[in-house]
């Protein structure tokens, strides 16, 4: 399999209603890849098991994976960009990094 | 396709079990060294380190203040089917029962002894007391009389750690598939930790056996988020975030796959025996206001309260790459990164991320999954077990007793 047939494999649709596609092999940024038809260019690195948006995504929107909700944009993305903790927050609860000093500080 | 978990199984389904006094089968014959608080865990670690045999499983609790989920959890995890025997190690001041976990496991039919650090003189003769009451009670377990067992009397308990973005795609729903073909044959599944679940409540519960269950999974879910707010983050390690998952509910998601399709028969509490067949979700946040900390600080946490429902074995699946294990019950690893199969090949049971390449379908990779659970209650190590791993762990925690409607097949004959 060529480089270019590979990346075109890279990312999955899981459920025909998700607004995001999963990558199934690590895609440089700068790769050009196919989504449904239309070329898109990578910006970021993707790495196996990274989402990236399907569709240009505005703040407010909900992210939809298995068909179900995963979260809210912050943030605007394009095509093809990262989809991420960086611009994608939790409806529920927030997640954790690992700065110890500001983590676990219980009541 | 690594020739690794391909094997052609050799019986009909039958497993040479270990009958237990209370009609309980086991696929281990664990020997239990016990140490009642931390001060007397160093003697006891000294005692099966000396005695060397993979049989013998060290477990314990480390506190001084007694705790009746700790207690119940002892008691079930020393009487569990595939535990044969125990020796009890306390160092005689701290506050855990001694005398009713000992009246608890002799009533169960097993053969059990106690030392007493300060009756018996201190570390040295304490240790060489301790290796000579693992013989005793080991020479006794060895007698334990073998007997077919049905894939219908298995319990199966599945976990997963170290997820990540493939985890929801590949081994966690071929978990899904597993558990369903064990469902179907009768047997008994558990899958748990409802702050992992969050996110999942309202799918969850329509698969409830009834509306009130339904709404007591509801609110079992509700509690987990309360609780996860209170302490300030959810179920979610850095890890997962390397890994692509974003947020709490995406993981749940994909953990929420590994319950596969059957219907969900009730809600059950650490420690908690099910009464019937079928698929059972563990409720393993704790209950009241916030008082110990985490519900679970580690995966090990979740597994022994698994265990101490009653599972013979448990399916981990893992997409950063677990490698542990755990005192008395096999640990089978599926892994659901390719990537990470490739660098950790030699912890893992089943290759899940074989799915990612096009190399093998969910359908198949539940049924190998299926097959290594069969494989591994007839006796055949798991990754994990042939490595050594026994990790053990036991906190603080506080439980009420779950209502009528969590166990609606408890209430028909």
């Amino acid at each position: 399999m060529d480089s270019a047939n590979a990346a075109d494999h890279a990312f999955l649709l899981l459920d025909s209603s998700d607004n995001i596609l999963i990558c199934t092999c690590s895609v440089s940024a700068g790769t050009i890849v196919s989504f449904e038809g239309a070329a898109v260019r990578l910006r970021d690195d993707i790495g196996l098991g990274h989402k990236v948006a399907r569709f240009a995504l505005a703040a407010g929107d909900k992210v939809y994976r298995y068909g179900f909700p995963i979260g809210t944009m912050i943030h605007a993305v394009e095509r093809g960009g990262h989809v991420h903790h960086h611009n994608l927050a939790s409806d529920y609860i927030a997640a954790h990094g690992r700065d110890a000093s500001s983590a676990g500080n219980e009541p | 396709m690594t020739g690794k978990a391909q094997f052609v199984m050799d019986d009909e389904g039958h497993i040479q079990g270990y009958l237990r006094p209370d009609g309980r089968k086991g696929i281990r014959n664990v020997t239990l060294v016990i140490y009642l608080v931390e001060c007397a865990h160093h003697v006891a670690r000294a005692i099966v380190t000396k005695c060397d045999d993979p049989s013998v499983h060290l477990i314990g609790f480390p506190g001084c203040y007694p705790n009746s989920y700790a207690f119940q959890m002892l008691s079930r995890l020393a009487t569990h089917p595939n535990v044969g025997g125990a020796v009890l190690l306390s160092l005689g001041c701290e506050g855990f029962d001694r005398a009713k976990l000992m009246e608890d496991i002799i009533a169960s039919g097993r053969p059990a002894e106690k030392l007493v650090i300060q009756e018996l003189g201190g570390t040295r003769a304490t240790i060489e007391a301790g290796i000579a009451a693992v013989a005793r009670v080991k020479a006794r377990v060895e007698t334990a009389p073998r007997a077919v067992m049905a894939v219908s009397e298995l319990v199966v308990g599945t976990i997963c750690g170290g997820s990540d973005g493939t985890s929801g795609i590949t081994a966690n729903p071929a978990v899904g598939r597993c558990f369903d073909q064990l469902i179907d044959a009768g047997a008994t599944c558990i899958f748990e930790e409802t702050g992992e679940l969050i996110g999942c409540e309202q799918i969850m519960a329509e698969r409830a056996i009834t509306p009130q269950l339904g709404q007591e999974i509801e609110a079992a879910v509700a509690k987990a988020a309360a609780y996860y707010t209170i302490l300030g983050y959810g179920s979610f390690a850095p890890g997962n975030a390397d890994g692509g998952l974003s947020t709490q509910e995406e993981k749940s998601l994909g953990a929420y796959s590994k319950s596969g399709r059957s219907p969900i028969s009730g809600l059950i509490k650490p420690g908690d025996i099910p009464p019937s067949s079928g698929l059972y979700l563990m409720d393993v946040v704790p209950d009241g206001e916030v008082r110990f900390g985490f519900p679970n600080i580690s995966d090990n946490a979740e597994i022994v309260e698994m265990i101490a429902s009653g599972c013979h074995l448990i399916l981990f699946t893992t997409g950063r790459g677990s490698v542990v294990g755990s005192a008395i019950s096999p640990v089978i690893k599926i892994c659901a990164n390719p990537e990470t199969y490739d660098r950790m090949a030699e912890d893992m049971d089943v290759n899940a991320g074989r799915i990612l390449r096009q190399q093998a379908s969910l359908d198949a990779v539940g049924d190998e999954i299926f097959d290594w659970t069969r494989k591994v209650a007839s006796g055949t190590q798991s990754a994990s077990e042939a490595m050594g791993h026994q990790e053990f762990i036991l906190t603080y925690k506080s439980f009420d007793a779950v209502g009528p409607a969590c166990l609606p097949r408890a209430n028909r004959v």
